[in-house]
């Protein structure tokens, strides 16, 4: 283990792709995701890599298509705007399987909305915020070393399935400073990427990378073959923490920066002896569904905190199917729920289900 | 023991690298650190913040909103922040720069005239590791020693000259 | 006592959030004062950009859209088909324009649309905290820059008036600047024809105006006057591209 440094979580992020390998980063400015660029604009060239910044957004993700496409271990990053804009080109890449990172530092919206942290394009990015039947893996870290980590990882996941990934944070996780313990040498996927277009050398039949069928027979097809790779997936990537939840009668649901108020409630929770649970999904999709029947099976009720109108709510419903209620509690706009606030609401429910 | 931080005041007085350099220090003495940096829209020649945790636990959520000390280095971030200090705690302003007394009774307060000392001391723009002095000593949060090493490495080479002078107001802050 | 100089009737009575030394607060008025010479306050929309500029809706008196990034001459060719009587104007900065917007300006241009634009070349991404514009001089050091933009990795700088002046559709094509007295009654003189050719309906009209942003560049708001005298005009020749003979 290297030694502990203490660094932004934009920074955490570049610092991560250049380790995990990232030659080629591509991005417009916005805030408050702008020092990725920053760090990537300084670093990169250090390393032998490159740096683009683009003209847009719709720009910086079709570069990352040719980049990925061309073989390279390539990301790019942006915030909840500039995210909408790239939803074409992440779209046709999920088509034409190409591997990449990209990164949502996730504003409060909608429209131009304000520069604080949200969770507000969790639909858009677990549901498909682009056109046709497509997922990509997202992960929301919590903290900064976690950041640091599934920033490598993501890079190993996109390369071995040739899937999009997608690291959501907000705005705190983005800014905040916390120390971080990177390691000596990364466990790093490697793969020869037959089917990237470098050239043939004369040597094999040519790669196409494409995201057009035009047979039914042959898109349906193609189709399946996706649905596959996202059921493998499925079974095999799904990251989930689980915190007090043995025993717990209320089981609060959050992901990134508000579990960890949820954390400090499950806390002050505990000073008057009610025993307050949490599911923390580090993959949002997919979905850990399972830790949800589990605790269906002893909890009161469920609680999903979130900084949104109500979207991971939804899939926490799904999962529950009934068994029993889920609550919601959201704050949108930049604003974040105090402590207080979300325990007022866990003694609230506790009270309605005579407890 | 847990510190949670506030120190507030104008952009440009030093507000958010103070606090990195206290954190950074929490750091070099094994502690668990956090850094918030305020980042909204009032950042373009506005007010500045940030929250500071120092803590033997882990840190969970890097937001403030109780804090056990507040440093305010102008009136509308004492005004902000004055209500939400946990009673017991402690709130240190500068009173070169701060218009009024502050009205809790169960805190400690500490008005020191850091900016008119600092700039006595020979450099005004070392009112905020002044005040840090005092926060210092009151809480016994980090060591000053430990300070002097989070300066050496945050401070880019050209600026490592003023170190000591830095180091000698903080230690007048300490004994203020 | 007369007045002999007081604040126009189109800028709204507030104050500015612009930093100390930054000229956006300076065209605003000269925007203002034309609205007014021309009367026209009741039958003008402007869109806004995202830029520093994002909410100059809360600074002119007359009737304004926020657009999205870059769209601001889409969102103004909506506005002038629903009101083609109407005076129309959308006032953007580089990283806007010249950007991500530049499909767009390039295409109200070319459709001749009678609207007007105010650009504002200062070189830099404000809003965002000093980014490379693709108006960014050779050399100049940004905060995606930090080595000077290189020709051979970040090509050249957009000259956009000179772009511009190629397409029929563009009648009034101009660049000013503000960096002192002189510059200041020229870039007013531009703007109000570029008004009237749009009243006229000649066609598109754009003022390109050398602006500062002393906090991103890193000096003091005197130098940046100077460093757009000395760096910028070099580059960015001041003049009319297209339209000085329009008569209005
Ligand atoms: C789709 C989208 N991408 C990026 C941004 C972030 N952004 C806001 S303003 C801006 C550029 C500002 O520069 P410029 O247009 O030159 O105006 P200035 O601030 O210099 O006046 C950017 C990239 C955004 N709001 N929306
Ligand atoms: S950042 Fe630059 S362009 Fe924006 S208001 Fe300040 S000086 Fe003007």
């Amino acid at each position: 283990m290297g030694k502990k440094v203490l660094m932004k979580g934009n920074e955490v992020i570049a610092e991560a792709a250049i380790r995990a390998g990232c030659t080629h980063y591509f991005g417009y400015p916005i805030t408050p995701q702008s020092d990725i660029a920053h760090y990537m604009a300084k670093q990169l060239p250090l390393v032998g890599g490159t740096f683009v910044q683009a003209e847009s957004e719709v720009a910086a993700i079709n570069m990352l298509y040719g980049a990925s496409g061309a073989g390279a271990r390539c990301m790019t990053s942006s915030s909840s705007p500039g995210i909408s804009l790239k939803q074409e080109g992440i779209s046709y890449m999920a088509c034409a399987e190409l591997p990449a990172v990209i990164v949502n530092i996730v504003r409060c919206g909608p429209g131009l909305g304000g520069i604080l942290p949200a969770q507000g394009d969790y639909f858009q990015a677990v549901k498909g915020g682009g056109h046709g039947d497509y997922k990509m893996v997202v992960l929301a870290p919590a903290n900064l070393q976690e950041l640091y980590e599934l920033t490598v990882e993501a890079f190993n996941i996109a390369d071995k399935y040739r899937t999009l990934v997608m690291i959501m944070g907000d705005g705190n996780l983005g800014q905040m400073m916390e120390p971080v313990q990177f390691k000596d040498q990364e466990d790093i996927y490697k793969d020869e990427k037959a089917w990237a277009t470098v050239g043939t050398g004369m040597k094999r039949k040519h790669n196409t990378i494409t995201s057009i069928y035009i047979e039914p027979e042959v898109l349906e097809a193609h189709n399946n073959k996706l649905q596959k790779k996202y059921a493998l997936i499925a079974e095999k990537e799904v990251r989930v923490e689980e915190f007090n939840t043995e025993n717990a009668d209320i089981i609060v649901t959050a992901y990134g920066t508000v579990a960890r108020i949820v954390k400090n409630v499950i806390k002050l929770a505990k000073k008057d002896n009610i025993n307050v649970g949490l599911i923390r999904p580090i993959t949002l999709w997919p979905f850990p569904s399972e830790a949800y029947v589990k605790c269906a099976e002893y909890a009161k009720a469920f609680l999903s905190v979130e900084l949104s109108a109500g979207q991971m709510v939804e899939d926490v419903r799904l999962a529950v199917n009934g068994k029993k209620p889920v609550y919601f509690h959201g704050r949108t706009g930049g604003m974040i729920p105090t402590e207080k606030e979300i325990y007022d609401k866990i003694k609230e429910i506790l009270e309605k289900l005579g407890g | 023991m847990e510190q949670k931080i506030i120190i507030a005041g104008f952009g440009g007085q030093g507000i958010l690298s103070a606090g990195r350099f206290l954190a950074y220090a929490g750091m070099l003495e094994d502690k668990n650190v956090s850094w918030l940096p305020s980042y909204g829209p009032e950042m373009r020649g506005g007010t500045a913040n940030c929250c500071i945790i120092i803590s033997d636990e882990q840190v969970g959520s890097p937001i403030v909103n109780d804090p056990t000390a507040l440093i305010a280095m102008n009136t509308p971030s004492l005004d902000k922040f004055e209500k939400i200090v946990r009673p017991g705690g402690v709130i240190i302003v500068d009173s070169s720069l701060v218009g009024r007394q502050v009205n809790r009774e169960d805190v400690v307060t500490y008005a020191i005239p850091a900016t008119e000392l600092a700039s006595e001391a020979g450099n005004a723009t070392f009112a905020n590791i002044f005040l840090l002095g005092k926060l210092i000593a009151h809480t016994n949060i980090i060591k000053p020693e430990s300070f002097e090493l989070s300066l050496k490495h945050g401070l880019r080479e050209k600026y490592h000259h003023l170190i000591p002078e830095e180091m000698k107001v903080l230690r007048r802050g300490m004994e203020y | 006592m007369a007045v002999v100089f007081d604040r126009p009737h189109a800028l709204v009575d507030v104050s500015m959030h612009y930093c100390p030394g930054c000229t956006h607060g300076i065209v605003h008025r000269l925007v203002a004062e034309v609205i007014d010479e021309l009367n026209i306050e009741g039958t003008t929309i402007g869109v806004s950009p995202v830029g520093c500029a994002y909410n100059n809706y809360l600074y002119f008196n007359c009737d304004m859209q926020q657009a999205a990034h870059g769209r601001a001459p889409a969102v103004a060719t909506g506005v002038k088909r629903v009101h083609p009587d109407k005076v129309v104007f959308t006032y953007q900065g580089d990283g806007d324009l010249a950007a991500i917007g530049t499909a767009e300006i390039v295409h109200a241009a070319a459709r001749g649309e009678k609207i007007t634009t105010v650009f504002i070349n200062n070189a830099i991404y404000g809003m965002t905290s000093g980014q490379m514009a693709p108006t960014t001089l050779v050399g100049q050091v940004t905060t995606t820059s930090p080595y000077g933009r290189k020709p051979e990795i970040q090509g050249y700088p957009i000259r956009v008036c000179e772009m511009l002046s190629t397409l029929t559709g563009a009648a009034f094509v101009e660049r000013v600047s503000v960096h002192d007295i002189k510059n200041i009654r020229n870039a007013k003189k531009a703007i109000k024809k570029a008004f009237q050719v749009q009243q006229k309906g000649y066609g598109f009209s754009i003022v390109e105006v050398l602006s500062t942003c002393p906090t991103n560049w890193g000096i003091n708001p005197v130098d940046a006057m100077k460093w757009v005298q000395d760096k910028m005009i070099p580059y960015y020749p001041l003049g009319n591209f297209k339209g000085a003979d329009l008569e209005v």
